[in-house]
């Protein structure tokens, strides 16, 4: 694919405050383990894993705890070493909150691992062998989206993208990572182009995370080479006869500080000038985007043979103590992480996982970290945007300006609420990716992303419901031909019988070999 | 809603030198009885009064009207339009965002329609009123020191220029009598220029956006430049018809009304555009010497299918 050298401005967006200096200030630190790890059998797209332990077992770090169900699924590996306590429903943090069926592990401390066989040369390795890998360490992606990244990887694409662009105010995880693992992360890139084939590999860090494109390139430079610069991109390319993996050029590119730049159809737009076609997906045009985290997991699967069993999340905003980007072990209660965070402070008011504009608002800290957490925000009661009473539309187009997806919110808006189901699939509202603009803007305070998110789930059980509908008509069509076509076949035998029997000569020739097959028979 | 009256400044003041008190009594009534008549039919409704008596939407409404209005039209005129404009146009539609037609111009057109004598009695702009004698027509109807209403009405420009072209005469005979003048003898174009300058700082400030005045005053060079360079004897120039009558109040303070107007960019310069093509079509056709009011409401009810043909292209759709 050529891909054309600058950054496009994707359609609307905002420039927000980033807030992220606070949790950036400090170096990555690990976060303790926990008296206990619960780990949701379902952390992932798709279908939840299923257990493969018992209560009482003993288990080592790595060690499956839950292996990938039926179609899309991943599987769960347990943090740390120590005895599989339950296997029990416990409340996720995902909306409705309902407990779901997860493992309750007590680790004994000693933190030992049992680790998989390192492939040796990956960028030399058949790419059925690394995706093999990547499925069996657990690896999905991290930025927020936690699809199945074997999965993703199963289908050949020509350019990587590797999402470095954190676009989302106070999140800081990827730019913690990147800032301490530079290294893993190109290495994991590369195995990631290796494993998809694809010929091209984009990185993309936004322009305000100076220190992270600064630990980007000196990786770069030290595996690959010195760059040659051109406008916003550093290209990295290995020459010939070097021993290495021949003719993978890199890009480093900086995209400008505006969100939703992070969003996966934003990006893929920003960087090559290429839309994902409706309903379609980044396969479709032959591109994959991996989050910088998922990277340096895949990197830790193939070279290092550890599954997925802990990530970085960002612990911030005016309530915490001690805000800071932490490793932490999958599993662990959110209540300990921010114990370990120093704790909140008098003033926390309200508690975030994710960011403050797609966030989500958790009812208490019981929840454990997984997957899909890259932040926890506490928010302090002077950080909370004022409730401002909710006002009629009085069509500013405020909400379109900032569309990435480019629809008309307001009219969409409309539709949804008067539950215009045709009406609103048609005026685009599978296309919004939720990621909040509008909302920001609106005078009136309607809260329209919510609206679109209800409308997105109605829309999915729809569908869903209709699949059945047609599964089950199918299903009858089907029996109803097979009882149809058995009586059609049933009449023709007697038919054919009662012709064959019409005729004498035939009647007395089977006797006679009936007879014919009494006589030889031995006798008992 | 302050910045959109903050920008009609300008307009109202130049109106008020040109035509006298009588233009801020009009204003005084029409905003006393907007917000009355809003009370009363909020609570007959039953729904809350401080959110849709706070929004200012009822002030802005009240002042377009009262622009519209000739400075000493009868009292009820006031009330009656802004009944219409209030209650018929607006909150029985469902209140703010919910009405189908531009309130202030539904409320002057059908008062136009009922009371064509009451609105048309524009007085002579040489000879500004004063407050007492304003207050003494606009409540009693009595006219000041046994004047009748021909000594003190003159036709507007408008009028004027069509009574004179109809009776024969070329524009440039026209524009000659002392009646009528040339465009910057006329003091209407200055409350034209004013609206103008005053719809510049409510783009400036980004208060509304460019492109309904933008494809409306383009539409209108378009339109009659060509006619006028060909045969200015016979076509007023772009010019005259910018700055006569309405036209700029509407193309920047009323065409650009989001609740009534098209709301997508390619739909708004459509509405712009074709708010001048009917403004332009009415003068020079109608009945009535302007067409502001007659194109925004033709407009607006034209305006969702404006949006559905000028829907832009989701990001990922097929081009």
């Amino acid at each position: 694919m050529r891909v054309p050298t600058g950054v496009r401005n994707f359609p609307g967006g905002l420039s927000l405050d980033h807030h992220k200096e606070v949790s950036r200030a400090q170096p990555l630190r690990v976060c303790a383990l926990p008296e206990r790890l619960i780990l949701p059998l379902k952390q992932h797209r798709g279908s939840p894993a299923h257990p493969c332990v018992e209560p009482g077992d003993r288990v080592m770090a790595g060690e499956p705890l839950a292996l990938a169900g039926e179609g899309l699924s991943a599987s769960i590996h347990a943090p740390t070493s120590g005895t599989v306590l339950a296997i029990e429903p416990h409340p996720t943090p995902q909306p409705p909150f309902t407990p779901e069926p997860s493992i309750v592990i007590a680790p004994d401390g000693l933190d030992r691992w049992r680790k998989l066989a390192p492939i040796p040369r990956p960028l030399e390795a058949p790419a059925e062998r690394l995706i093999a890998r990547i499925a069996e360490a657990g690896v999905v992606g991290l930025g927020g989206a936690v699809f199945p990244t074997a999965e993703k990887l199963a289908v050949p694409r020509e350019l990587l993208i590797v999402n470095g662009a954190e676009c989302e105010p106070y999140i800081a995880c990827d730019d913690a990572l990147l800032r301490a693992r530079a290294h893993s992360v190109v290495q994991g890139a590369r195995i990631a182009a290796r494993a998809v084939g694809a010929n091209r590999i984009l990185i993309a860090v936004e322009d305000h995370m100076q220190a992270a494109h600064a630990a980007l390139a000196r990786a770069l430079s030290e595996i690959i080479g010195p760059p040659a610069p051109a406008g916003h991109t550093l290209h990295f390319e290995e020459r010939e006869g070097e021993g290495r993996w021949l003719s993978l050029p890199i890009d480093l590119v900086q995209v400008p500080s505006r969100y939703p730049q992070g969003g996966e159809r934003q990006l893929i737009y920003a960087l090559t000038g290429r839309e994902v076609p409706l309903g379609g997906l980044p396969r479709d045009i032959g591109v994959a985007v991996i989050n910088v985290g998922t990277a340096a997991a895949i990197l830790d699967a193939v070279v290092h043979g550890e599954a997925l069993v802990s990530r970085v999340v960002t612990v911030t905003g005016g309530g915490v103590r001690r805000p800071g980007n932490y490793q932490v072990r999958l599993g662990t209660p959110i209540e300990t992480l921010i114990a370990f965070a120093g704790g909140y402070r008098e003033d926390a008011a309200r508690l975030i996982v994710g960011g403050p504009v797609m966030g989500l608002a958790l009812p208490h800290d019981g929840f454990p970290v997984t997957k899909a957490t890259n932040c926890i925000l506490v928010l302090a009661a002077s950080e909370l945007p004022r409730p401002e009473p909710e006002l009629p539309c009085i069509r500013c187009m405020a909400c379109a300006e900032v569309c990435p997806a480019r629809l008309l919110p307001h009219e969409l808006l409309r539709r949804v609420r008067a539950r215009q189901w045709p009406e609103a699939e048609s005026a685009g509202l599978s296309a919004c990716i939720e990621c909040g603009c509008c909302d920001l803007v609106c005078p009136s305070h309607i809260p329209l992303a919510d609206w679109f998110r209800f409308g997105k789930g109605e829309l999915g059980a729809r569908a869903e419901e209709e699949r059945r509908a047609r599964e089950a008509k199918r299903r009858h069509e089907e029996r109803q031909a097979r009882l149809a076509r058995e009586a059609a076949e049933r009449e023709a035998r007697r038919r054919e019988q009662t012709e064959r029997l019409a005729d004498p000569a035939a009647v007395s020739s089977l006797i006679a070999q009936a007879r014919a097959r009494r006589d030889q028979t031995p006798p008992e | 809603m302050l910045k959109v009256a903050l920008a009609l400044l300008p307009g109202t003041l130049v109106q008020m030198f040109v035509f006298g008190a009588g233009v801020l009594l009009q204003l005084a009534l029409a905003v006393l009885f907007a917000y009355l008549l809003e009370a009363g039919i909020l609570r007959l409704l039953r729904r809350p009064l401080a959110p849709a008596l706070g929004d200012g939407s009822a002030l802005i409404t009240a002042w377009l009207f009262a622009l519209c209005v000739p400075p000493l039209a009868p009292w009820w005129i006031a009330l009656l339009g802004m009944f219409v404009a209030i209650v018929l146009a607006k909150q029985l539609y469902g209140g703010l965002g919910h009405n189908l037609f531009n309130p202030a111009m539904a409320g002057y057109a059908l008062l136009l329609l009922a009371f064509p004598f009451e609105l048309s009695q524009w007085p002579n702009p040489k000879q500004p009123v004063s407050l007492e004698h304003a207050v003494l027509t606009v409540f009693t109807g009595a006219l000041p020191e046994e004047g009748s209403w021909d000594a003190i009405v003159e036709a507007t420009p408008l009028d004027r220029l069509r009574q004179l072209t109809t009776a024969g005469r070329t524009l440039a005979e026209a524009y000659a009598d002392p009646t009528l003048g040339t465009l910057w003898e006329r003091e209407t174009s200055w409350i034209a220029l004013a609206h103008l300058f005053g719809g510049l700082i409510l783009i400036a400030i980004g208060a509304t956006s460019w492109h309904v005045p933008v494809a409306a005053i383009a539409a209108v060079l378009l339109l009659t430049g060509p006619l006028w360079l060909f045969d200015p004897d016979h076509h007023p120039s772009p010019f005259a018809h910018l700055f006569s009558g309405a036209f700029m109040l509407g193309a920047f303070f009323i065409a650009t009304d989001p609740v009534s107007g098209a709301s997508t960019p390619r739909g708004r310069l459509m509405f712009g555009a074709l708010f001048a093509l009917l403004t332009l079509a009415i003068r020079r056709y109608g009945n009535f010497p302007d067409g502001v009011a007659f194109a925004v409401l033709l407009l607006n009810a034209f305006a969702p299918l404006i949006d559905r043909l000028a829907a832009p292209r989701i990001f990922g759709a097929r081009r």
